[in-house]
Protein backbone atom coordinates (compact mmCIF):
# COMPACT_ATOMS: atom_id res chain seq x y z
CA UNK A 1 0.00 0.00 0.00
CA UNK A 2 1.35 3.40 -0.94
CA UNK A 3 0.52 6.21 1.53
CA UNK A 4 0.23 8.92 -1.08
CA UNK A 5 -2.71 10.95 -2.34
CA UNK A 6 -4.65 9.13 -5.04
CA UNK A 7 -3.52 11.50 -7.78
CA UNK A 8 0.12 10.84 -6.92
CA UNK A 9 -0.24 7.09 -7.11
CA UNK A 10 -1.21 7.08 -10.76
CA UNK A 11 0.78 8.92 -13.46
CA UNK A 12 -2.27 9.38 -15.70
CA UNK A 13 -4.28 10.98 -12.92
CA UNK A 14 -1.26 13.07 -11.90
CA UNK A 15 -0.82 14.34 -15.46
CA UNK A 16 -4.53 15.24 -15.67
CA UNK A 17 -4.41 16.98 -12.29
CA UNK A 18 -1.17 18.86 -12.89
CA UNK A 19 -2.32 20.08 -16.29
CA UNK A 20 -4.74 22.53 -14.66
CA UNK A 21 -3.15 22.78 -11.20
CA UNK A 22 0.24 24.09 -12.41
CA UNK A 23 -1.15 27.20 -14.16
CA UNK A 24 -3.62 27.73 -11.29
CA UNK A 25 -0.80 27.77 -8.71
CA UNK A 26 1.15 30.08 -11.02
CA UNK A 27 -1.77 32.52 -11.24
CA UNK A 28 -2.25 32.45 -7.45
CA UNK A 29 1.48 33.14 -7.01
CA UNK A 30 1.28 36.12 -9.37
CA UNK A 31 -1.71 37.67 -7.57
CA UNK A 32 -0.25 37.10 -4.08
CA UNK A 33 3.17 38.32 -5.20
CA UNK A 34 1.80 41.56 -6.64
CA UNK A 35 -0.27 42.13 -3.49
CA UNK A 36 2.75 41.43 -1.27
CA UNK A 37 5.00 43.74 -3.27
CA UNK A 38 2.37 46.48 -3.24
CA UNK A 39 1.96 46.27 0.55
CA UNK A 40 5.71 46.00 1.03
CA UNK A 41 6.58 49.00 -1.09
CA UNK A 42 3.79 51.19 0.29
CA UNK A 43 4.91 50.49 3.87
CA UNK A 44 7.14 53.10 5.49
CA UNK A 45 10.85 52.46 5.86
CA UNK A 46 11.98 50.77 9.06
CA UNK A 47 13.30 53.27 11.61
CA UNK A 48 16.50 51.24 12.08
CA UNK A 49 16.99 49.35 8.79
CA UNK A 50 15.79 52.08 6.47
CA UNK A 51 15.02 50.91 2.91
CA UNK A 52 16.86 47.61 3.41
CA UNK A 53 13.74 46.29 5.12
CA UNK A 54 12.36 45.81 1.57
CA UNK A 55 14.96 43.07 1.05
CA UNK A 56 13.28 41.03 3.81
CA UNK A 57 10.14 40.71 1.66
CA UNK A 58 12.12 38.55 -0.78
CA UNK A 59 14.75 37.11 1.58
CA UNK A 60 12.42 35.49 4.15
CA UNK A 61 10.29 33.69 1.50
CA UNK A 62 13.43 32.41 -0.26
CA UNK A 63 14.87 31.14 3.03
CA UNK A 64 11.57 29.42 3.88
CA UNK A 65 11.44 27.77 0.44
CA UNK A 66 15.06 26.62 0.68
CA UNK A 67 14.09 24.48 3.70
CA UNK A 68 10.53 23.60 2.63
CA UNK A 69 11.64 22.31 -0.77
CA UNK A 70 14.26 20.15 0.89
CA UNK A 71 11.59 18.71 3.21
CA UNK A 72 9.50 17.88 0.11
CA UNK A 73 12.56 16.31 -1.53
CA UNK A 74 13.27 14.21 1.57
CA UNK A 75 9.65 12.98 1.89
CA UNK A 76 9.53 12.13 -1.83
CA UNK A 77 12.89 10.34 -1.53
CA UNK A 78 11.58 8.32 1.41
CA UNK A 79 8.50 7.25 -0.57
CA UNK A 80 10.67 6.39 -3.57
CA UNK A 81 13.18 4.44 -1.51
CA UNK A 82 10.73 2.49 0.66
CA UNK A 83 7.77 2.01 -1.71
CA UNK A 84 9.67 2.15 -5.05
CA UNK A 85 7.19 4.77 -6.16
CA UNK A 86 8.19 6.09 -9.60
CA UNK A 87 6.28 9.36 -9.33
CA UNK A 88 7.80 10.05 -5.90
CA UNK A 89 11.26 9.59 -7.42
CA UNK A 90 10.34 11.97 -10.24
CA UNK A 91 9.07 14.46 -7.65
CA UNK A 92 12.33 14.27 -5.70
CA UNK A 93 14.40 14.74 -8.84
CA UNK A 94 12.23 17.67 -9.95
CA UNK A 95 12.47 19.43 -6.58
CA UNK A 96 16.28 19.56 -6.39
CA UNK A 97 17.07 22.31 -8.95
CA UNK A 98 14.23 24.46 -7.61
CA UNK A 99 15.47 24.05 -4.05
CA UNK A 100 18.98 24.95 -5.12
CA UNK A 101 17.62 28.07 -6.84
CA UNK A 102 15.74 29.24 -3.75
CA UNK A 103 18.79 28.54 -1.56
CA UNK A 104 20.98 30.67 -3.83
CA UNK A 105 18.36 33.42 -3.55
CA UNK A 106 18.27 33.14 0.25
CA UNK A 107 22.06 33.40 0.46
CA UNK A 108 22.36 36.22 -2.09
CA UNK A 109 19.55 38.41 -0.73
CA UNK A 110 20.66 37.77 2.85
CA UNK A 111 24.18 38.78 1.94
CA UNK A 112 22.93 41.99 0.31
CA UNK A 113 20.92 42.77 3.45
CA UNK A 114 23.85 41.89 5.73
CA UNK A 115 26.40 44.21 4.12
CA UNK A 116 24.70 47.49 5.12
CA UNK A 117 23.26 46.11 8.40
CA UNK A 118 26.13 43.96 9.72
CA UNK A 119 28.98 45.56 7.81
CA UNK A 120 29.85 42.35 5.96
CA UNK A 121 28.49 40.26 3.09
CA UNK A 122 29.39 37.00 4.78
CA UNK A 123 30.26 35.59 8.17
CA UNK A 124 30.82 31.96 9.09
CA UNK A 125 28.10 31.84 11.71
CA UNK A 126 25.97 28.75 12.26
CA UNK A 127 22.88 29.90 10.32
CA UNK A 128 24.71 31.08 7.21
CA UNK A 129 27.07 28.11 7.19
CA UNK A 130 24.27 25.56 7.60
CA UNK A 131 22.33 27.16 4.72
CA UNK A 132 25.47 27.03 2.58
CA UNK A 133 25.71 23.33 3.52
CA UNK A 134 22.10 22.94 2.34
CA UNK A 135 23.06 24.37 -1.06
CA UNK A 136 26.00 21.96 -1.28
CA UNK A 137 23.67 19.04 -0.45
CA UNK A 138 21.30 20.09 -3.24
CA UNK A 139 24.25 20.28 -5.66
CA UNK A 140 25.60 16.91 -4.48
CA UNK A 141 22.15 15.35 -4.96
CA UNK A 142 21.96 16.59 -8.56
CA UNK A 143 25.56 15.63 -9.30
CA UNK A 144 25.01 12.13 -7.91
CA UNK A 145 21.92 11.58 -10.05
CA UNK A 146 23.76 12.79 -13.12
CA UNK A 147 26.90 10.76 -12.50
CA UNK A 148 25.42 7.23 -12.62
CA UNK A 149 24.23 5.72 -15.89
CA UNK A 150 21.98 3.21 -14.15
CA UNK A 151 18.98 5.36 -13.27
CA UNK A 152 17.65 2.93 -10.65
CA UNK A 153 20.96 2.92 -8.78
CA UNK A 154 21.26 6.69 -9.14
CA UNK A 155 17.77 7.17 -7.71
CA UNK A 156 18.48 4.92 -4.69
CA UNK A 157 21.84 6.52 -3.96
CA UNK A 158 20.41 10.03 -4.29
CA UNK A 159 17.44 9.14 -2.07
CA UNK A 160 19.79 7.91 0.67
CA UNK A 161 21.84 11.11 0.34
CA UNK A 162 18.63 13.18 0.56
CA UNK A 163 17.53 11.40 3.74
CA UNK A 164 20.95 11.78 5.37
CA UNK A 165 21.01 15.44 4.35
CA UNK A 166 17.66 16.02 6.06
CA UNK A 167 19.59 16.10 9.35
CA UNK A 168 20.65 19.59 8.28
CA UNK A 169 17.07 20.97 8.43
CA UNK A 170 16.72 21.11 12.23
CA UNK A 171 20.31 22.35 12.42
CA UNK A 172 19.39 25.29 10.17
CA UNK A 173 16.20 25.98 12.07
CA UNK A 174 17.66 25.85 15.59
CA UNK A 175 21.14 27.16 14.75
CA UNK A 176 20.20 30.62 16.04
CA UNK A 177 19.15 29.07 19.38
CA UNK A 178 21.94 26.53 19.80
CA UNK A 179 24.82 28.87 18.96
CA UNK A 180 25.62 32.55 19.25
CA UNK A 181 25.05 33.83 15.74
CA UNK A 182 25.18 37.19 14.02
CA UNK A 183 21.96 36.14 12.29
CA UNK A 184 19.00 37.14 14.45
CA UNK A 185 16.64 34.60 15.97
CA UNK A 186 13.29 33.59 14.52
CA UNK A 187 11.19 36.70 13.93
CA UNK A 188 8.23 35.56 11.82
CA UNK A 189 7.40 31.92 12.58
CA UNK A 190 7.96 31.64 16.33
CA UNK A 191 6.14 30.78 19.52
CA UNK A 192 4.48 33.83 21.01
CA UNK A 193 3.83 35.53 17.68
CA UNK A 194 5.82 37.46 15.14
CA UNK A 195 8.36 40.08 16.19
CA UNK A 196 7.63 42.04 13.01
CA UNK A 197 5.36 45.07 13.03
CA UNK A 198 2.06 44.36 11.19
CA UNK A 199 3.04 46.77 8.44
CA UNK A 200 5.96 44.44 7.57
CA UNK A 201 4.40 41.17 8.73
CA UNK A 202 1.60 40.99 6.17
CA UNK A 203 3.78 41.71 3.12
CA UNK A 204 6.15 38.98 4.31
CA UNK A 205 3.29 36.51 4.77
CA UNK A 206 1.85 37.29 1.33
CA UNK A 207 5.26 36.88 -0.27
CA UNK A 208 5.84 33.59 1.57
CA UNK A 209 2.51 32.31 0.20
CA UNK A 210 3.36 33.64 -3.27
CA UNK A 211 6.77 31.94 -3.32
CA UNK A 212 5.25 28.70 -2.02
CA UNK A 213 2.56 28.76 -4.69
CA UNK A 214 5.19 29.54 -7.36
CA UNK A 215 7.19 26.55 -6.18
CA UNK A 216 4.05 24.38 -6.36
CA UNK A 217 3.49 25.43 -9.95
CA UNK A 218 7.11 24.95 -11.04
CA UNK A 219 7.37 21.64 -9.20
CA UNK A 220 4.35 20.26 -11.02
CA UNK A 221 5.74 21.45 -14.36
CA UNK A 222 9.10 19.80 -13.65
CA UNK A 223 7.49 16.54 -12.50
CA UNK A 224 5.48 16.52 -15.74
CA UNK A 225 8.76 16.97 -17.61
CA UNK A 226 10.24 14.01 -15.73
CA UNK A 227 7.23 11.83 -16.59
CA UNK A 228 7.62 12.77 -20.27
CA UNK A 229 11.35 12.09 -20.13
CA UNK A 230 10.79 8.61 -18.69
CA UNK A 231 8.12 7.90 -21.28
CA UNK A 232 10.53 9.03 -24.02
CA UNK A 233 13.28 6.78 -22.60
CA UNK A 234 10.86 3.83 -22.46
CA UNK A 235 9.72 4.48 -26.04
CA UNK A 236 13.33 4.74 -27.23
CA UNK A 237 14.13 1.44 -25.54
CA UNK A 238 11.14 -0.27 -27.16
CA UNK A 239 12.16 1.11 -30.55
CA UNK A 240 15.73 -0.14 -30.06
CA UNK A 241 14.51 -3.65 -29.19
CA UNK A 242 12.08 -3.83 -32.13
CA UNK B 1 1.69 55.41 -2.58
CA UNK B 2 4.81 53.44 -3.52
CA UNK B 3 8.04 54.41 -1.74
CA UNK B 4 10.56 53.56 -4.44
CA UNK B 5 13.30 55.82 -3.09
CA UNK B 6 15.92 53.64 -1.48
CA UNK B 7 18.57 56.33 -0.92
CA UNK B 8 22.03 55.11 0.07
CA UNK B 9 20.80 51.50 0.10
CA UNK B 10 19.72 51.52 -3.55
CA UNK B 11 22.52 49.21 -4.72
CA UNK B 12 21.70 46.53 -2.13
CA UNK B 13 17.92 46.70 -2.49
CA UNK B 14 17.74 46.77 -6.30
CA UNK B 15 20.48 44.19 -6.72
CA UNK B 16 18.56 41.83 -4.41
CA UNK B 17 15.35 42.34 -6.40
CA UNK B 18 17.22 42.00 -9.70
CA UNK B 19 18.82 38.71 -8.68
CA UNK B 20 15.45 37.39 -7.47
CA UNK B 21 13.72 38.37 -10.72
CA UNK B 22 16.53 36.80 -12.75
CA UNK B 23 16.39 33.55 -10.78
CA UNK B 24 12.62 33.34 -11.23
CA UNK B 25 13.01 33.87 -14.98
CA UNK B 26 15.63 31.10 -15.07
CA UNK B 27 13.50 28.68 -13.03
CA UNK B 28 10.33 29.36 -15.04
CA UNK B 29 12.04 29.20 -18.43
CA UNK B 30 14.09 26.14 -17.43
CA UNK B 31 11.08 24.24 -16.09
CA UNK B 32 8.90 24.99 -19.12
CA UNK B 33 11.69 24.18 -21.59
CA UNK B 34 12.45 20.90 -19.78
CA UNK B 35 8.79 19.80 -19.88
CA UNK B 36 8.21 20.87 -23.48
CA UNK B 37 11.41 19.27 -24.78
CA UNK B 38 10.64 15.88 -23.28
CA UNK B 39 6.97 16.01 -24.19
CA UNK B 40 7.89 16.64 -27.81
CA UNK B 41 10.48 13.85 -27.71
CA UNK B 42 8.06 11.37 -26.11
CA UNK B 43 5.32 12.20 -28.59
CA UNK B 44 7.71 11.90 -31.55
CA UNK B 45 8.92 8.49 -30.36
CA UNK B 46 5.34 7.41 -29.64
CA UNK B 47 4.34 8.06 -33.25
CA UNK B 48 7.07 5.79 -34.62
Amino acid sequence: MIPAPAFLSNPERFMAFSRWAAPLFGAIALVLGLAGLWLGWTAPEDYQQGATVRILFIHIPAAWLAEFVYACLAVASFLALVFRHVLADAAAQAAAPLGAGFTVLALATGSLWGRPMWGTYWVWDARLTSVLALLLIYLAYMALRASLDDETKAARAAAILALVGAVNLPIIHYSVDWWNTLHQGASVFRAGGSALAPVFYWPVILMVLAYTSAFGSLWLVRIRGEVWRRRADAAALRAARA
Amino acid sequence: MLHLETGKYAFFVWTAYGISAGMFVLMIAGSLAHARRWRARAEALGRK
